[in-house]
C-alpha cells in the first residue's frame, strides 16, 4: 500500500535543514516556499529513508490571488508518498525554479503548465509552448482568460 | 579522399501510417542514422481540462472516454475513483466486481491491439493485426451487450456503473475465458520465436533502468525495464487485493520485452477475471446514491490506476459547486515518451519506428 | 526448333516477301507475349488478394463480379481514371521517363521464357545471361523515380533499392552458375530438356539461394523496404498517380511473373510433366511459386537495411560461391543423378545449420 507520509514529521525536519523553507503542512501535502524549492526537492529526492526518486505528477491549479504548484513524489522503495506544493503570487511574471535537474519527468510537465498557465520555469532546458501553436497569445487555463 | 555527409532534416509528419494518430516527429538523419529527434505535439489538443471546469462532474466522463481512446473504460474508472475520493463515497460490492471485469477486459483489448500494430510496423501487412482483432471482435461484442457502444463507452459512473449486465454476458465471458489460453498459445508459436522480429527488436531501443525511473515512466514501459511497479499490487484500488496474479517484468528494457510483457499481462488478465467471475455476486446495487448534480465537500484528491498504457490519474480539486475547481488529467504516455531520444539516437529510420510503437502511445492522451 | 522458327519457315515456303517473312513472326510473338502477360498479371493480382486474405482470415475481395474476379479490371479503372500529379519542384523529364524505364525491362525478360514446348519469342543461346543483363536496368529506374520526385521519402528508399538490388546480383547469379554447370548450356530450352530430374532436387542449395535472391530483387517481403509502407510511406512511389503509378504496379507483378517463369524454367522443368499439355503445367508451377511469394508476404516481417546487407554479403554470397564450387567438383567428376540429389541434401543441410549458428542478423546501433 502506498502510504502517504507523515507530513508534520517531514514538515519539522525540513524546517530544521532549510529554516524557512516550510510555510505550512496539511494533511497529506507539505508546502514549501519557492525560493527554497529546489534545496528542499534535492533533500527530498536524496535522503535516504525518504528516496523519492520517481516524480508522478506536477501541475499547477489557479486560486485567483495565487498560483499553486502541486508536486506527487513517491519513493519506489520504501513505497511512500508525498505532495509538494509551491506559491506563485506574481501574475504577470511568474517564475518557480525548475525541478528536471532533479528528476526528468518534469520536463514535458513544466513545458505545459508553461503554456497553458504561463509560469516560467527557471532552469529549465527549453522553455516554449508545448501543446499550442508557438504565436498563440494567451494562457488558456488560467481563470480569467475566458 | 574522405566520403563527407551531411546530416538532413526528415519530417515524419502528422500525417503518417505509423505515428499512431498525429504526431509529429522532427528527425536529424546521416544517411539512415537518427542522430537528433524532436517530438513535437499539440495537433489533437481540444482542452478538455479547461472544458472540465465549466461541466458538471458526470458530464466528464465522456470527455474522459475521448482521452486513450483504445481503453476508455480504464480513463472512465480513474476519473470516477479522483471524485469518489474527494466527495468521499463508497462503491457498492457488485459494482466494484464489474469496474474490475471491465477493466480487466479493456487491458486484454488494449495490450492485442498495441502488440498486433507494433508487429505492423515492423512489417507484417497486417496479419497479426487481423489475427489479434478477431478476439477483440468479441470483446467489442460483449461491450456493446452492455453499455450499447464499441470504442467509446461512458459506462463507469460516480459511485459505480451505469447499467447493470443483461442476461447473455456471462455466458459470453466465460467462453471468452474458456478460448482465450489457447489463442495467447497460438500467438506465442507465431510470434515469440519469429526469427526476424528477434533480430529486430531484441536490444533495440533500449531504455535503462534508472532512465525508466527518472523519467517517471509507467505501465509496460517501466516494467519491462526491470522495475517492479504495478499499482494493482503496490497501491491496491478497488478489489484487486483480493485476487491472485503476478506482475511480469522484463529484464533489458528493449522492444522485445515490452512486447513479451504485454503478452504476459495478457495472461495475467485472463486469470484475474476468471477470479473475478466467479467471486462476483449475483445481486446488489450498481451504483451508490449519488444525487444528479453532485456537490462535493471542497478539498481535493488524486485518483489514479493502473490503465494498459501507463498510471493515468486525475487529480480534481473541488471548491463545493456542481462543476470541478480544476481538472488535471496525468497522461502516462506523454511521460513515456521523455525518454524517446535517448532510446532512439544511434540507430535508423526504420527502428524508429518501431521504438516508438513498442511505447504504444495514444494521441488522445497525450494531448488532451 | 521453336513455333515461331517453324511459323517462319512456313511463310518462307510459301513466298513472301523477305522483310514480311522476318516481321510477321516477331510482331506476332510479341503480341501473343503481351497478351499472355497481362492476363496473368490480372489473375495474379486477383489471386494474391485471395490468397492474402485467407492467410489473414478473412475472405479477400468478393464484390466485383462472382468471387471478386472483376477486382483487378476495377482496379486497373481506377488508376486510369486518377489525376496525374507531378510535384511542382520535381524533375519533369525524369519523372517522366522512370516508369517506363521500371516496366520495359520487365516485358523484355519474357522473350526468353518458354511457356510451352517451343513456345519462345526467340531461343538466345545465352538466355539466363540475358535475363539477368537486363532485369538489372529496372535499378535505374527505381532511383530516377526516387530522386526526380524531390521528396526525401522516395530518397531514403531510392539509397535503400540501390543497395539491395545490387548487392543481391551476386548470389543470384553464382547460383545460376550451378545450374548451367549441370545443363551444360546458357540456353533456356536446353536447360528444361536437360532437366529429367528437376534441378531442384539436383541443387537445393541453388534454388534456395536463387529464391531469396529473386524475393530480393522483386522487392517483396520480407525484403519489401523499398515500399515499406509502415516507414517511408511508399517508398519510390511516394509521389506517382496515375497511369505512371499503373506501370509500378503492373511493374510489380510482372516480375514477379517473370521470375515465377524464370524459377519454374531453371529448377523446376519449365514445361514438363506427365498428362496435362505443358502450358497447363507450366502455369501450375508459376502459381505455385506466385502462392509461395504470398505466403512469405503474409507471414514476415521486414528486415532492416542493415540485415539485409549482411544477409546478402554474410550469408548468401559464401554459400553461393561454395554451392558453386560443390557442383563444378560433382560435374566435373560426373557423379550419377541420385547421388548428387543425396550428395546435394546432405551438404545443404550441413552449410545452413553452420552458417545459423555463426551469422546473427542483429547489432546496429552506431555510437554517434
Amino acid at each position: 500500500m502506498t502510504v502517504a507520509i507523515n507530513c508534520e514529521e517531514i514538515g519539522k525536519k525540513l524546517q530544521e535543514v532549510f529554516p524557512g523553507s516550510v510555510v505550512s503542512t496539511g494533511k497529506a501535502d507539505i508546502l514549501v516556499d519557492a525560493n527554497m524549492l529546489q534545496q528542499v526537492a534535492g533533500f527530498l529526492k536524496s535522503t535516504a529513508g525518504l528516496d523519492f526518486d520517481y516524480l508522478t505528477f506536477l501541475t499547477a491549479v489557479d486560486y485567483l490571488e495565487y498560483m499553486e504548484i502541486v508536486y506527487r513524489l513517491v519513493s519506489l522503495n520504501h513505497n511512500q508518498s508525498l505532495i509538494l506544493k509551491t506559491r506563485c503570487y506574481s501574475r504577470e511574471n511568474p517564475v518557480v525554479p525548475s525541478v528536471v535537474s532533479l528528476w526528468r519527468a518534469a520536463y514535458y510537465q513544466e513545458r505545459e503548465i508553461f503554456d497553458l498557465f504561463g509560469i516560467k520555469f527557471d532552469g529549465h532546458p527549453d522553455m516554449r509552448r508545448l501543446l499550442l501553436w508557438e504565436g498563440f497569445v494567451g494562457h488558456p487555463l488560467r481563470r480569467d482568460y475566458l | 579522399m574522405a566520403i563527407r555527409t551531411e546530416p538532413f532534416y526528415l519530417n515524419i509528419g502528422p500525417q503518417h501510417p505509423s505515428t499512431h494518430g498525429v504526431f509529429r516527429l522532427r528527425v536529424t538523419l546521416d544517411g539512415e542514422v537518427v542522430v537528433g529527434l524532436e517530438p513535437i505535439i499539440g495537433y489533437l489538443h481540444r482542452g478538455i481540462e479547461k472544458l472540465a471546469e465549466t461541466r458538471t462532474y458526470t458530464q466528464n466522463i465522456p470527455f474522459t472516454d475521448r482521452l486513450d481512446y483504445l481503453s476508455s473504460m480504464t480513463n472512465n474508472l480513474a476519473y470516477c475513483m479522483a471524485v469518489e475520493k474527494v466527495g468521499a463515497i463508497k462503491v457498492p460490492e457488485r459494482a466494484e466486481y464489474l469496474r474490475i471485469i471491465f477493466s480487466e477486459i479493456m487491458r486484454i483489448s488494449s495490450h492485442m491491439m498495441a502488440v498486433g500494430f507494433f508487429l505492423n510496423d515492423l512489417g507484417a501487412m497486417m496479419t497479426p493485426v487481423l489475427y489479434m482483432w478477431r478476439e477483440r471482435e468479441k470483446i467489442m461484442d460483449m461491450f456493446e451487450m452492455v453499455c450499447g457502444q464499441r470504442l467509446l463507452y461512458n459506462y463507469m459512473r460516480i459511485g459505480g456503473v451505469s447499467q447493470d449486465l443483461p442476461e447473455a454476458f456471462m455466458p459470453a465471458v466465460k467462453k471468452f475465458l474458456a478460448e482465450m489460453p489457447r489463442y495467447i498459445d497460438e500467438y506465442d508459436q507465431l510470434l515469440a520465436q519469429n526469427e526476424i522480429l528477434l533480430a529486430r527488436s531484441k536490444g533495440v531501443g533500449i531504455l535503462p533502468r534508472d532512465t525508466a525511473i527518472a523519467i517517471g515512466a509507467s505501465g509496460p514501459v517501466l516494467r519491462a525495464s526491470g522495475v517492479k511497479w504495478d499499482i494493482r499490487k503496490m497501491d491496491p484500488y478497488s478489489l484487486y487485493d483480493r485476487f491472485d496474479f503476478e506482475v511480469p517484468i522484463g529484464d533489458s528494457g528493449d522492444c522485445y520485452d515490452r512486447y513479451w510483457v504485454r503478452m504476459l499481462e495478457i495472461r495475467q488478465s485472463v486469470r484475474i477475471l476468471e477470479q473475478a467471475v466467479a467471486q462476483i455476486p449475483e445481486k446488489g446495487p450498481i451504483r451508490a446514491d449519488v444525487p444528479q448534480f453532485f456537490r462535493p465537500p471542497r478539498g481535493e484528491a488524486y485518483g489514479y490506476i493502473e490503465a494498459p498504457k501507463g498510471n493515468i490519474g486525475f487529480y480534481i480539486v473541488s471548491d463545493g459547486s456542481i462543476a470541478p475547481y480544476r481538472v488535471h488529467i496525468y497522461p502516462p504516455t506523454l511521460i513515456n515518451i521523455t525518454a524517446l531520444q535517448d532510446m532512439v539516437i544511434g540507430w535508423k529510420v526504420a527502428d524508429l519506428i518501431i521504438i516508438f510503437g513498442s511505447i504504444d502511445v495514444v494521441l488522445g492522451e497525450i494531448d488532451r | 526448333m521453336t513455333l515461331l522458327d517453324q511459323f517462319q519457315l512456313l511463310l518462307k515456303a510459301e513466298n513472301w516477301p523477305d522483310w514480311a517473312v522476318y516481321l510477321t513472326p516477331a510482331v506476332a510473338g510479341i503480341l501473343l507475349i503481351i497478351v499472355f502477360i497481362l492476363t496473368i498479371v490480372i489473375v495474379f493480382i486477383w489471386w494474391e488478394r485471395r490468397l492474402l486474405g485467407r492467410f489473414q482470415l478473412r475472405t479477400g475481395p468478393n464484390r466485383c463480379g462472382p468471387e471478386g474476379i472483376f477486382q483487378p479490371i476495377a482496379t486497373a479503372i481506377k488508376i486510369l481514371l486518377k489525376e496525374d500529379i507531378v510535384p511542382e519542384k520535381a524533375d519533369k523529364l525524369i519523372h517522366f521517363m522512370a516508369p517506363v524505364i521500371v516496366f520495359v525491362p520487365i516485358l523484355l525478360i519474357f522473350a526468353v521464357i518458354p511457356i510451352s514446348e517451343g513456345a519462345i519469342l526467340v531461343d538466345l543461346n545465352v538466355g539466363i545471361i540475358y535475363v539477368i543483363a537486363i532485369s538489372s536496368i529496372s535499378v535505374i529506374g527505381i532511383f530516377m523515380a526516387a530522386w526526380a520526385s524531390n521528396n526525401k521519402y522516395s530518397l531514403i528508399a531510392g539509397m535503400r533499392a540501390i543497395a539491395q538490388m545490387v548487392s543481391y546480383e551476386i548470389p543470384v547469379v553464382l547460383s545460376l552458375v550451378g545450374v548451367a554447370l549441370v545443363a551444360g548450356s546458357f540456353s533456356m530450352i536446353k536447360i528444361v530438356e536437360a532437366q529429367a530430374i528437376p534441378y531442384v532436387l539436383l541443387q537445393p542449395l541453388g534454388f534456395m539461394i536463387f529464391f531469396l535472391g529473386c524475393l530480393a530483387e522483386m522487392n517483396r517481403c520480407p525484403f519489401d523496404l523499398l515500399e515499406a509502407d509502415s516507414e517511408i510511406v511508399a517508398g519510390y512511389h511516394i509521389e506517382y498517380s496515375g497511369m505512371k503509378f499503373a506501370m509500378f504496379y503492373l511493374g510489380e507483378y510482372g516480375i514477379a511473373l517473370a521470375y515465377a517463369g524464370v524459377i519454374a524454367t531453371l529448377f523446376l522443368g519449365g514445361w514438363q510433366g506427365p498428362l496435362l499439355p505443358p502450358i497447363i503445367w507450366f502455369l501450375i508451377k508459376v502459381f505455385g511459386i506466385f502462392s509461395v511469394i504470398v505466403w512469405m508476404r503474409a507471414t514476415l516481417p521486414r528486415l532492416r537495411v542493415d540485415q539485409l546487407m549482411s544477409f546478402a554479403w554474410k550469408f548468401l554470397l559464401p554459400m553461393a560461391v561454395i554451392n558453386m564450387l560443390i557442383i563444378a567438383i560433382e560435374v566435373l567428376v560426373g557423379t550419377m543423378q541420385w547421388l548428387m540429389i543425396i550428395l546435394n541434401f546432405g551438404l545443404a543441410a550441413l552449410l545452413i545449420l553452420l552458417w545459423s549458428r555463426l551469422f546473427t542478423l542483429g547489432g546496429g546501433r552506431v555510437e554517434v
